[in-house]
């Protein structure tokens, strides 16, 4: 009974399956005849048009790509240029046996295995109608060379293009970064019809994070071509729009003062205006040459690069990780008497080593033999390690990580480049989750000094002095301040960017903390005062030593004994003028020894630089952002 | 039992292989056209379909029933693979696509034309038909999951045949035809939010398509030339090899996506008529062998492969004409590649072994 059921359902089945079959058949007919139709249209409704068209296409469309905005520094110096170039380039389609036509070229060409290399790795991506360079910066003796033998070569051209040149090679390459060729990873992030013309990206720094403004919008030309497609001559073109340029905030003045004071030595030094953000000087040493990047690198030079021990590749002012060293102490002074565990009249007892109840280990202070009784003010004019010790002790680290939260620790300072580290402000659950052990009241100690797992950026320590300069106020740096149109000279200024600003309980805690970092280098006793003497303004500021490498307890640091590579780094950060701040730096010098010995005489001379400038200039209350007058 | 012939034996349908030929063989001559007279490349696509008919000779020999039991590891294979793109994949073109593994590098997006009709026709053939409603949404998750994922790769042409594949097996299942006008409703709704999952450059496809003016330098310049060279062959076309759209390069990607129109204004009306004569023979055999299957599963899976080939054809020779937006799916058997080629013919494999093999009652 099942069985005949089954059987029966099974014709059921086979009859709507046949129905369904033919019903596709139909439809299947159907739609090649909508095609047919089509075609038919095409080809005899439309013969006579078509053929019009096709009689008299010989106009091809090519793409032109715009020119690429400029880069100016605030002072009117001209940073990232167009400079006029040749390059051979290949239309695939157009050739026959391109290894053939390499040999041939290589008789009165150099091309490098490296250039075949990467013109064979982008043919794979390309289609293989559209041009491909193989050989850049033809020097005039290559371009005509070619031009001679060019009949032999069809679909191969010389082309006339802007190259991208940084006059400031490696002084500001971690400031503008660099334009290299469109790789397959940008590809998918482009708009591909507004690049069709373009070889060029920026890859890093400015250049990238200001592409879109930089970059402009692609012309195209309708150009009637001969049989072999070669260009006879321009019927119709739509100019490209070129891109904006760009002003930054940075002196090169200053900039210059900044780099020649580094020196040879590996450090960071940012100099950032305290009222708009406006990034001064922005050092990051060493620095490699950018004009190697832009039409590629070869892989030998890039390799020395990679593996320098001197890592020039890397940021140090945004992507250097630092401890921070005792240019915390200011701002833990202030977060403890925010919290009420201290205030500037209460004293402590420094005996050159701090314990916790019941603990045997000595944290030690710098000074061997201690600083005696001595209260907050002179704790951080003197940079006492104990009396700090004993207040991080009363605040507790989860005090200590709100405060310092607040002055921008462990977070991005949202500079506009790309590739900033938020450096480390440690916590209980950071703890927790990275290491998997709780914390110990003895890391809050050393939390302190800027010791322990804290690191920051040298940016992010600018930042920080800033907030201290300007009361609590919060301005986010910045390295472009305006944009300027090249066709209508049109000026956009870029709004000045502040955050949510630091509130303490009594706006007198700012005054009394300016004032201990006034006398680091104008007071008695001073860990800076060499570097304030005879100065002929006020300025404030922090030294900073930070320890790459522990000391015993018995031990003593003595400099000469370690290796350079385990020397400690030497910190400095300060504002000026004091009654009325406008300028904030922060210094790291890698392995440079002490804070006051080495990075505080690096600030001193800065802020002569730019406060005689600003003498020269006239009071100069409000940074202007008009466009340079002339350039050098 | 009865003596069987030659074929037979060897499990080959041969006027499904005869129409195979003749359209391999006409595809070799316009390519060669369309390749600037390049014998290399001829020679290479030669190659590639003898491999890729000994690969459907090969499927052929495989019993129905096998397929059947292979289908849904086939299928989870086929998407833990796609998963696997995502993570390893190589990127070429803007998308990510090829998985490669040592040897060779293939696209496991192109097993899914095959699986996707496999399981479903599998799945649909074990109960009896037409599905319920609760078997018509799990063929939904059949079908959904490898083309949300080959569409994030991204590949639209891929996806869209993927999911042509299936819901052609649906069809036929049987499912009634107040559904079937609910669904095309429903989807007809959902066009406008798809709006919102494209990529930019599938947008700007589409809107290409719609003024291809506006776009002179990207797709619509590619539609703008190819309507010139379909249009200019006339009734006969301009001759082999006399092409002046093609051999003037005016017509980008001419030897792959856009071959058609190559033969179009080489061959003319009568070239097209001739070509689709081929098609409309090939698919007629293919629907004729689904209907003479003698179970279920073999009607599905046929007539689903069958309805799959014909989709190609029709969104090739659709968008080369300027009736549809410009997505990557290449004329089934004339554009030069291999991938989709290997894919095409192992579907054909699997009609010949549904055919031959049909004297074994397995189900």
């Amino acid at each position: 009974m099942a069985k005949d059921f089954k059987l029966k359902d099974n014709e059921y089945e086979a009859q709507l399956i046949s129905s369904r079959i033919y019903v596709i058949g139909v439809f299947v007919t159907l739609l090649m005849m909508l095609i047919i139709i089509r075609i038919f249209y095409l080809t005899i409704f439309q013969y006579d048009h078509y053929t019009t068209l096709s009689k008299s296409n010989r106009v091809k469309v090519t793409p032109i790509q715009p020119t690429r905005g400029l880069i100016y520094s605030h002072d009117g110096v001209l940073l990232a240029e167009n400079k006029p170039s040749f390059s051979l380039e290949v239309i695939p389609e157009q050739t026959n046996d391109l290894e053939q036509i390499i040999i041939e070229l290589q008789k009165f060409l150099t091309i490098e295995q490296d250039d075949i290399n990467s013109f064979k790795k982008a043919l794979k991506k390309q289609r293989r109608f559209e041009r491909l360079p193989l050989r850049f910066n033809l020097d005039e003796e290559e371009v005509a060379s070619f031009s001679v033998n060019r009949h032999r070569f069809p679909g191969i051209d010389v082309v006339a293009g802007l190259n991208r040149y940084y006059p400031f090679a490696d002084e500001l390459v971690h400031t503008l970064g660099y334009v290299a060729r469109i790789d397959e990873a940008d590809m998918s992030e482009i708009d591909q019809s507004n690049y069709a013309g373009t070889t060029h990206i920026g890859k890093l720094g400015i250049e990238k994070s200001y592409e879109s403004i930089l970059h402009g919008e692609v012309g195209y030309q309708q150009v009637e071509v001969n049989a072999q497609g070669r260009i006879i001559r321009i019927l119709q073109s739509k100019a490209p729009i070129p891109g904006d340029n760009l002003h930054l905030t940075i002196d090169v003045s200053l900039q210059k003062v900044a780099e020649e004071e580094l020196g040879d030595r590996r450090g960071s030094i940012v100099a950032m205006d305290t009222r708009n953000g406006d990034v001064l000087a922005f050092v990051s040493s060493p620095g490699y040459d950018p004009n190697k990047f832009v039409n590629g690198i070869d892989s030998k030079s890039y390799k020395a690069l990679l593996t320098s021990k001197d890592k020039p590749l890397i940021n140090r002012a945004i992507q250097g990780k630092y401890p921070p060293g005792s240019t915390i102490k200011p701002l833990m002074g202030l977060i403890g008497l925010n919290y009420g565990v201290t205030n500037f009249t209460k004293e402590e007892w420094c005996p050159g080593w701090y314990s916790l109840n019941g603990h045997e280990h000595r944290y030690r202070c710098w000074k061997r033999h201690g600083h005696g009784y001595l209260n907050l003010h002179d704790a951080i004019a003197q940079s006492c390690d104990v009396y700090f010790y004993s207040l991080a002790f009363s605040l507790g680290i989860d005090h200590i990580y709100e405060g310092l939260s607040a002055f921008g620790f462990g977070k991005k300072t949202g500079i506009d480049i790309g590739g900033e580290a938020g450096g480390l402000l440690p916590s209980r659950e950071w703890k927790r989750s990275a290491i998997g052990q709780p914390w110990y009241p003895g890391e809050t100690l050393i939390i302190a000094i800027g010791q322990g797992y804290t690191l920051s950026t040298p940016l992010q320590l600018a930042k920080a002095t800033a907030i201290v300069a300007n009361h609590g106020k919060v301005v986010v740096p910045r390295l472009v301040s305006s944009i300027s149109n090249v066709i209508t000279n049109e000026v956009h200024k870029l709004p000045i960017k502040t955050e949510e600003p630091v509130r303490v309980k009594n706006p007198e805690y700012w005054d009394e903390i300016i004032q201990s970092m006034r006398d680091v280098v104008h007071g008695q006793g001073g860990t800076a005062w060499s570097s304030g003497l005879n100065a002929p303004y006020e300025f404030a500021g922090k030294t900073g030593t930070a320890q790459v490498i522990s000391i015993a307890q018995d031990e003593e640091y003595k400099e000469d004994e370690i290796a350079e590579e385990h020397q400690d780094h030497a910190l400095f950060i300060a504002f000026a003028p004091v009654d009325k701040p406008e300028i904030a730096i922060a210094i790291v010098v890698e392995n440079g020894g002490g804070g006051s010995k080495t990075a505080a005489p690096i600030a001193r001379t800065i802020l002569d630089n730019y406060m005689l400038k600003r003498q020269l200039i006239g009071n100069n209350n409000e940074r202007t952002n008009s466009l340079p007058t002339s350039a050098y | 039992m009865k003596e069987r012939t030659l074929s037979q034996r060897l499990h080959i349908d041969i006027p499904l292989l005869f129409g195979i030929i003749v359209l391999c063989g006409f595809g070799l001559v316009v390519l060669y056209s369309a390749g600037n007279q390049n014998i290399e490349l001829v020679y290479q696509q030669a190659i590639k379909l003898a491999i890729a008919i000994f690969i459907m000779i090969l499927i052929a020999q495989i019993p129905p029933a096998t397929m059947a039991r292979w289908s849904i590891g086939l299928h989870i294979l086929g998407i833990l693979l796609l998963v696997a793109v995502i993570y390893y994949g190589d990127i070429g073109k803007g998308a990510k696509r090829w998985l490669d593994i040592g040897i060779l590098s293939f696209q496991p997006s192109e097993l899914m034309k095959l699986s996707v009709p496999l399981v479903i026709a599998y799945y649909l053939s074990d109960k009896s038909l037409p599905p319920n409603i609760l078997r018509i949404v799990t063929v939904f998750v059949f079908i959904f999951v490898p083309v949300f994922l080959i569409a994030k790769q991204p590949d639209l042409g891929t996806a869209l045949l993927v999911a042509a594949a299936g819901l052609s097996v649906l069809f036929v299942s049987g499912i009634s035809q107040r559904l079937l006008a609910s669904l095309g409703v429903m989807a007809s709704a959902a066009a406008p939010f798809l709006w919102y999952f494209m990529h930019d450059y599938q947008k700007r496809r589409v809107l290409t398509f719609l003024n291809p003016e506006s776009d002179p330098l990207g797709g619509g310049y590619h539609i703008i030339q190819s309507k010139i060279a379909i249009g200019s062959g006339g009734l006969y076309g301009k001759g082999w090899l006399n092409g002046t759209q093609s051999h003037l390069e005016f017509l980008p990607e001419r030897s792959t996506d856009f071959i058609f129109a190559v033969l179009c204004e080489e061959f003319g009306m009568l070239g097209v008529l001739f070509l689709i004569c081929i098609y409309m023979f090939i698919i007629l055999r293919c629907l004729y062998i689904a209907t003479q299957s003698q179970h279920t599963f073999g009607k599905l899976l046929a007539s689903g492969i069958t309805l799959t080939f014909f989709v190609y054809i029709f969104v090739n020779m659709g968008m080369v004409s300027g009736q549809l937006p410009v997505v990557g799916v290449p004329l089934p058997l004339i554009s030069h590649g291999g991938t989709s080629m290997v894919t095409l013919m192992a579907g054909f494999g699997f009609l010949m072994a549904i055919h031959t093999h049909r004297s074994f009652l397995s189900f």
